[in-house]
């Protein structure tokens, strides 16, 4: 583990921890949803720098999973909430 | 060389990351929150995944490390507009220095209707809502 692993891992699990404030604070929904994807991003990011100090290349395939099951997540909260999901919560 | 690179590549990749989940944190409102997540995100996300692909070099590895690239960066801006949209549809609250909402006019929030063309009168004269800073 070299030390640029560290801090960058490092900075990104306080990214995650910034992150859940919102997803715990966020006055609506939307606000959630939103961080909710940052979550997936920042996961995305943090398997591959994973992957490199570990050199296990089939990670990746983890972290494309994520990134397709977020998009699909995401799609599937914004036709909730346009379908009459609660206003303004 | 490329080890420089690398560790250049996953820094800032990482840092975009912090400032993606800072303006999560401290924006006022969900349009300006969303402007921080999907651009700062996507780009520290393209950023290490370049790192990755410098790191292993194999074509295999390249390939994949660019698929996640690319599919990132086709679907942050659908999943933005999709969630954009459905935010504004469910009325969240604008930042009280919002300046200009052009979709005002052409919005009914009672029926959830959204119409294309020329506004509604009686929309032009609909007072803005009372909006918070938080």
């Amino acid at each position: 583990m070299s030390p640029v692993i560290l801090v960058s891992l490092a900075v990104m699990v306080l990214a995650l921890c910034l992150a859940f404030v919102r997803l715990f604070r966020g006055p609506s929904l939307p606000d959630r949803v939103v961080a909710l994807e940052l979550f997936s991003s920042i996961l995305v990011g943090i398997i591959g720098v994973v992957a490199i100090a570990t050199d296990v290349p089939s990670l990746l395939d983890v972290a494309i999973v994520m990134a397709l099951m977020a998009f699909m997540a995401t799609i599937g909260f914004a036709r909730f909430l346009e379908r009459g999901g609660p206003r303004d919560d | 060389m490329i080890d420089v690179i690398e560790s250049g590549l996953i820094l800032a990749g990482a840092l975009f990351m912090f400032l993606a989940a800072l303006g999560v944190l401290r924006l006022p409102d969900l349009l300006t929150r969303m402007h921080a997540t999907t651009k700062a995100a996507t780009l520290g996300t393209a950023l290490i995944m370049l790192a990755v692909a410098l790191h292993f070099a194999e074509v295999a590895v390249v390939a994949r490390a660019f698929g996640v690239i690319l599919f990132i960066m086709m679907t942050a801006p659908v999943a933005a507009h999709v969630i954009g949209r459905a935010g504004y549809i469910v009325g969240a609250r604008l930042w009280a220095g919002t300046v200009k909402d052009e979709l005002k006019p052409h919005f009914d929030p009672l029926t959830r209707d959204l119409r294309s063309g020329a506004p509604a009168e009686e929309h032009e004269r609909r007072p803005p809502d009372d909006l918070d800073a938080s």
